[in-house]
């Protein structure tokens, strides 16, 4: 009896300490504005983070805590609150309006790493050591959609479905334009914003319209967009995605997305946090880091096409054509 | 720049858009008629057109006809419409903390069941336009009047069969009668719970039916808070007109057309003094003007049913 306790003793205390020596899952915990499913902004980051803890090894090796749906920016701050407190080793705050909060917090917790984007502030200026920036260079992934849009529009109308003109969704379609506009200079590109992020019935109103003045190639940005491009292929035009592969539910209408991928950005950032270094870099999705990829449907793509997208490629990366973020102002034509 | 239409070609599209996209807004706003002419506020109907929209467009990617994921959402929408009579005529709550309720939990309710029953976007087949033969190869009025969904053509012709309803038979009589004095219409012998019941109902079906045609007529997908405030605009234009589904009708036309303008205004770059007009502005403007014609246009009100929110307990009123 006495014995068997003993033993018993003993290997809960071996376990004890084996349990205390194996690695700890790194936690990670992350508030977004929509969905991890919104096929655009939110899912494209989640998506990154599930196939890093897949590589890693699963959760007992990476912990992931998500919130989503947090338009509500006092709500957001609140939940990133939390997740500090708790102990989360990075804190991520997927959205530009939430860094007010973010830098706020931040020095409550000097252990904690976080994260913010779009965003090119580490907060370094401020005195914070603590905050990882990341954005994406959505322009880049815009001129590429552009230059193949572009050389696909049979009526010479490209619509395109705006959001709120501002953040990464004016830097995509600013970079479209200017796609387009070197690809196939005499196009008429259409623009019009829903003021909303989330309304996909307005966003469907907004590409019906297009389409009825003429277009027959669209893209647009944010989540709402899946309504925009139900009716696409509703009237058998063509759409060109971006943030993440849109292609899934509409093959045939879809030619190309433009993929954020954060897989690379955020492996960095993961190892810089278990180096102790908790914030101070600032990412940028690029061409060139392969941060920006693509992601193509089922429609057919002409050889002419697919080689100027891909030369435009080359010549992004090799610095020959630089995207601009904003467009010049030009004094319209007397007309 | 005029992408090379004309004014009239560019005003056709833009008035048969306007109908389209007036559909969700009709149908709801019709039934919110029902429900407060016959005294009952209803501010859940956000929540019902949500439900509805969810559960039309889940049962179509199941497999079902869209006219059969149609019928699913106007049971679903009878369902809210009972559960709304419940609270509002048999608990006799307040109305318009009630209604926010119905709201909130037709939101939470069809986000939870979209989580759990899908990986994402729902996509479906649904109802897709019907050309009439001959009238829709008709200049203009083919465009306009004859290509449109079939919930379009439903909405439009429930615009009459209410007008009818509500002044021509008995069941609309008793409605304006437990809306305005149900103390009198009880002594006369007419069921003022009843009559409660069957308009909260309709106005949970036309709710169910207004956010399917969101997720089955407009669009083929759902997502989660898709209707975006469209229940808040449906009971604003019952009030913008005076509680008569024919200027209901019209208020619906007006939002939606410019709204559809002010979407045309952005794609052909109008300019004011070389300047383009900032988008922000433009999304505004139907929501600016239908809150112009609420402050202005006060003496519609004489429709306003007289015992509208209150509670009917016999010998109390």
């Amino acid at each position: 009896m006495k014995l068997t306790r003993l033993i018993i003793i003993v290997a809960a205390l071996l376990m004890s300490v084996a349990a205390v020596n194996a690695q700890a899952p790194f936690r990670v915990a992350i508030v977004m504005p929509s969905s991890t499913t919104d096929l655009a902004w939110s899912q494209s980051i989640f998506d990154a983070l599930v196939s890093i803890q897949t590589e890693m090894g699963g959760e007992g090796m990476m912990e992931i805590a998500f919130t989503e749906g947090m338009f509500d920016v006092t709500a957001a701050a609140q939940a990133l609150r939390d997740y500090a407190e708790s102990g989360y080793d990075l804190v991520i705050a997927h959205g530009t309006q939430y860094g007010t909060s973010l830098f706020e917090l931040a020095p409550d917790y000097p252990e904690t790493a976080f994260a913010w984007g779009t965003a090119t502030d580490t907060g370094t200026d401020a005195g914070l050591t603590n905050i990882f920036a990341y954005e994406a260079a959505a322009e880049q992934g815009g001129y590429i959609n552009g230059v193949m849009a572009g050389l696909l529009t049979e009526s010479g109308v490209i619509g395109i479905v705006g959001p709120v003109a501002a953040g990464d969704a004016l830097l995509y379609i600013n970079g479209f334009l200017q796609g387009v506009a070197a690809s196939n200079a005499d196009a008429n590109v259409i623009v019009a914003y829903t003021g909303s992020f989330g309304d996909t019935a307005a966003a469907a109103e907004v590409a019906q319209t297009q389409v009825a003045a003429g277009a027959d190639v669209l893209t647009g940005s944010a989540q709402q967009v899946v309504g925009a491009i139900d009716v696409v292929e509703a009237e058998g035009g063509l759409w060109f995605g971006t943030q993440s592969d849109q292609s899934l539910n509409w093959a045939e209408t879809v030619v190309a997305s433009q993929v954020y991928d954060w897989t690379g950005i955020l492996s960095d950032m993961i190892a810089k946090v278990q180096a102790g270094e908790l914030g101070g870099t600032a990412y940028n999705l690029t061409l060139e880091n392969e941060g920006l990829t693509f992601a193509f449907g089922e429609v057919e793509i002409p050889a002419d096409v697919t080689a100027a997208a891909e030369a435009a490629v080359a010549e992004i990366i090799a610095g020959d054509i630089e995207v601009l973020q904003a467009l010049p102002e030009v004094t319209p034509e007397p007309s | 720049m005029n992408n090379g239409l004309t004014v009239d070609q560019i005003l056709v599209q833009a008035v048969a858009l306007t109908l389209l996209y007036a559909t969700p807004y009709l149908f709801a706003a019709l039934g919110e008629v029902f429900v407060q002419r016959s005294g009952v506020l209803n501010l859940g109907v956000e929540g019902m057109m949500l439900m509805g929209a969810f559960s039309a467009v889940y049962a179509v990617s199941q497999g079902a006809h869209p006219l059969i994921g149609l019928g699913v959402a106007m049971g679903v929408g009878a369902a809210f419409g009972a559960a709304m009579a419940f609270v509002n005529v048999t608990l006799q709550a307040e109305q318009g903390i009630s209604g926010i309720g119905f709201t909130l939990f037709g939101l939470g309710l069809s986000t939870l069941l979209f989580k759990l029953l899908s990986g994402g976007v729902i996509v479906a087949d649904g109802l897709d336009p019907i050309n009439i033969p001959v009238l829709s190869d008709l200049p203009v009025v083919g465009r306009i009047l004859f290509q449109q969904n079939i919930l379009t053509y439903a909405a439009f012709a429930l615009v009459p069969i209410s007008m009818w309803v509500l002044n021509k038979t008995v069941w609309g009589l008793n409605i304006r009668a437990v809306g305005q004095n149900p103390a009198a219409a009880d002594a006369m012998g007419v069921n003022v719970v009843r009559v409660r019941y069957s308009t909260c109902i309709l106005g949970g079906v036309l709710a169910g039916v207004a956010g399917a045609s969101l997720s089955i007529a407009l669009t083929n997908i759902f997502q989660e808070n898709m209707t975006e405030g469209r229940g808040f605009i449906a009971v604003a234009l019952v009030y913008f007109g005076g509680w008569s589904p024919l200027r209901v009708m019209f208020g619906a036309l007006l939002f939606s057309i410019a709204n559809n303008l002010q979407i045309w205004v952005q794609i052909l770059d109008v300019r004011i003094g070389g300047a383009p007009i900032p988008p922000n502005l433009l999304v505004m403007v139907p929501y600016v003007l239908t809150i112009a014609v609420l402050i202005f246009a006060r003496q519609r009100r004489r429709l306003e049913p007289a015992a509208l929110t209150k509670a009917f307990r016999r010998g109390e009123n």
